[in-house]
């Protein structure tokens, strides 16, 4: 077992202190400084509270009630993903917004007010809370809703738990014809025929994203898989969930992730694919899920753990600023193992925190080696910054404080609403001068 | 679908246990001290899939109470196909050393009500000619520790108890299973410094138990693993052992 209350990415902190509520009438603990957190998954230290507790929910983990008829779902805020697809799939209804992993829960779901591949269609996983229970240190609740204390409902999704513990949450779940997909791969030549694709995509395709092969430079860039996809018809036979699972039970004592791995990787699985179209109608585990199939894959990295980069840059630059970073990564020859690029549609998200806006969505992972990926990420800064962009903190361990109030321009009315007693490594990096 | 009384129900390895029954439409009678939580708990079981779940709030240290317990499960039920005891606390050793008063309220709490409970389970089973009795032990039980020997004389009592009445029971069609399980990530064992790989997870050890009472197994370490490092630990001469910090 991993160590519990240490943030997925391991950097920058490999240990936390952090106590568990196990109930919803639990209260949060009477100590300086605590922080709420769910299973942990986000990268950075946006969910660590290094020198501080963490109060975890992962053992409020109970449903309350689930109406099949409506699809209306109320759970602990402990609940994972994945405990809601095996409840719900069966009875013919889906999350109606996943990120990359199912393994997190309710509450951090909606504390960094999550996206998917249906962002274009759905908007963040906020668009899909009808209300939550609000627990601060002064040991007070309060039940939040669009229009019951939506101030703090709006305060709340994405903001990163620091307005209080969600003790639980109902979720307007969507109904499915058929939880497998019809997907389409398409391997295509540079970055501005990914961008023509998901244009194309955008009406027609309910999830739409790309896998990047990083290393590939000069007209290549941006290369790489778009895959699209419909949920299945309902006459469609459901293709059976994988049983291999593959896991890491041990930390290597160095990075499996470097320059030799990536280029082989890179290489072998842009060309994995011989035709330039394939479909097939495939279960929602590989589709959406594609990394849960190894099991503390993050320990691969070995013990100076990685980082992720995630950020957005409007529609209007965003050919030249992905295009611009993508060779910034190659010249570094930094690469990366799973480059994700995706369109944000223009739903608005509805926190005042909330990362998902509408523009084109770069995500990659590097294995941390000192200043070489601080200097790297610097340089992706400039570009996301000039472009007027902004980064995802629950992949961030490196953002600067004047970029963080830049990309977030609501951070001062934020204040407000956040609990003095509750603070994290993330907010102190970004909000607290002296810090 | 099968009918199982569960007592200690808000312990996180019942929790789990029960989590896995729900879903295959077990009828479950919860019995823990705190009503508030079985009530969440029950909900919880309930949207999960279990066909009826009723609960029942017990101080097992009452044990005048026990027979009470029992026939309303027999009521609710209709008919008892198992019952899982998992309830149980982790005693704070030094404060048994120093207070007999607070080991004797830990043997009873981990041992004695554990017996009582079984013995009235036992009986049923017998002329009922079927069931299965499960027993959430623990590895403690197998040797005496400077570190924990109370908690592990009141578990190796409840081993003992078990295998003579799997002897007992086994002529009758009646199963006994002892279920061993190492460290486990509860809120139990919030005080310890918990990560690497002895550790294991409550839903893994459920996993665990609910395969082994399928498979009508006698005694089952969780993980498999603990097997080996308790026949190591057991096997040690006395005259080394005594000088060893375990």
């Amino acid at each position: 077992m991993s160590k519990p209350y240490v943030s997925w990415a391991r950097y920058p902190y490999n240990s936390q202190q952090g106590m568990d509520l196990q109930w919803r009438t639990d209260v949060l603990p009477a100590v300086p400084s605590v922080l709420p957190q769910g299973n942990a998954r986000s990268y950075g230290d946006s969910c660590m509270n290094h020198g501080g507790l963490v109060a975890s929910t992962r053992f409020l983990r109970r449903f309350i009630s689930f109406d099949p008829d409506t699809g209306l779902l109320q759970c602990e805020a402990g609940v994972q993903l994945a405990d809601i697809l095996n409840l719900v799939e069966p009875q013919g209804w889906f999350l109606p917004v996943t990120p990359g992993t199912k393994f997190v829960t309710v509450g951090g779901a909606i504390g960094n007010d999550v996206h998917g591949k249906n962002h274009h269609l759905e908007g963040s996983f906020g668009n899909h809370v009808t209300r939550f229970e609000l627990l601060r240190t002064d040991g007070t609740r309060r039940v939040c809703s669009a229009t019951e204390n939506p101030d703090w409902f709006f305060a709340t999704i994405g903001g990163l738990g620091l307005t209080g513990l969600i003790t639980w949450a109902e979720l307007q779940l969507k109904k499915v014809p058929n939880s497998a997909i019809n997907l389409e791969t398409i391997k295509y030549q540079d970055l501005a025929a990914f961008f023509a694709l998901s244009e194309e995509s955008e009406s027609t395709h309910e999830y739409t994203a790309a896998w990047i092969d990083c290393l590939a430079a000069r007209e290549k860039i941006g290369r790489g898989h778009f895959l699209r996809g419909n949920h299945a018809r309902v006459t469609q036979p459901k293709p059976a969930a994988g049983k291999l699972k593959l896991g890491m039970p041990i930390d290597p004592p160095l990075s499996l992730v470097n320059s030799l791995s990536l280029r082989a990787f890179n290489a072998l699985y842009y060309n994995r694919l011989m035709q330039e179209r394939t479909s097939a109608t495939v279960h929602y585990d590989p589709f959406f899920y594609p990394l849960d199939f190894v099991h503390d894959w993050n320990r691969m990295y070995g013990p100076k753990g990685f980082l992720q980069y995630q950020c957005v840059v409007p529609n209007e630059v965003s050919y030249d600023a992905i295009k611009e970073m993508l060779q910034r990564i190659a010249m570094a020859n930094a690469g990366s193992f799973l480059v994700v690029l995706k369109v944000f549609g223009d739903v608005p998200s509805r926190g005042m925190l909330s990362f998902p806006r509408p523009g084109a969505t770069l995500a990659l992972d590097f294995p941390y080696q000192g200043n070489r990926t601080m200097q790297l990420f610097d340089q992706l800064d400039d570009v996301v910054v000039q472009a007027g962009g902004a980064i995802y903190p629950a992949k961030d361990a490196h953002m600067k404080a004047e970029h963080f109030r830049m990309f977030y321009p609501k951070h001062d009315s934020f204040k407000q609403f956040k609990d003095p007693g509750i603070s994290s490594s993330f907010w102190r990096r970004v909000m607290e001068d002296n810090a | 679908m099968k009918n199982w009384i569960i007592v200690g129900a808000t312990s996180a390895i019942a929790e789990s246990v029960a989590r896995l029954w729900a879903a295959k439409g077990y009828k479950l009678f919860l019995v823990a001290r705190n009503e508030d939580k079985l009530a969440d708990i029950a909900q919880d079981l309930k949207v999960r899939g279990a066909d009826a779940v009723e609960c029942f709030a017990l101080d097992v240290n009452a044990f005048e109470r026990h027979q009470e317990c029992f026939d309303t499960a027999l009521k609710s039920l209709g008919r008892i196909d198992g019952i899982l005891i998992a309830h149980g606390t982790l005693p704070d050793q030094k404060a048994c050393e120093t207070s007999f008063n607070v080991a004797r309220a830990e043997i009873e709490t981990n041992a004695l009500s554990v017996i009582s409970l079984c013995t009235l389970a036992a009986n049923h089973f017998e002329q009922q000619r079927s069931g299965d009795i499960a027993v959430i032990s623990s590895v403690a039980g197998d040797r005496g520790r400077q570190s924990n020997y109370v908690y592990g004389a009141a578990k190796g009592m409840v081993s003992i108890f078990l295998q003579g009445l799997r002897n007992r029971l086994a002529p009758v069609g009646v199963h006994v299973t002892t279920i061993k399980p190492g460290f486990v990530d509860t809120p139990m064992t919030a005080s310890f410094d918990k990560g690497g790989p002895l550790w294991a997870s409550a839903d893994q050890v459920a996993a665990g138990i609910v395969n082994a009472i399928d498979k009508r197994r006698n005694v089952v370490y969780l993980p498999w693993f603990w097997w080996i490092i308790m026949n190591i630990i057991r096997h040690i001469p006395e005259f080394i052992f005594k000088k060893m910090k375990l």
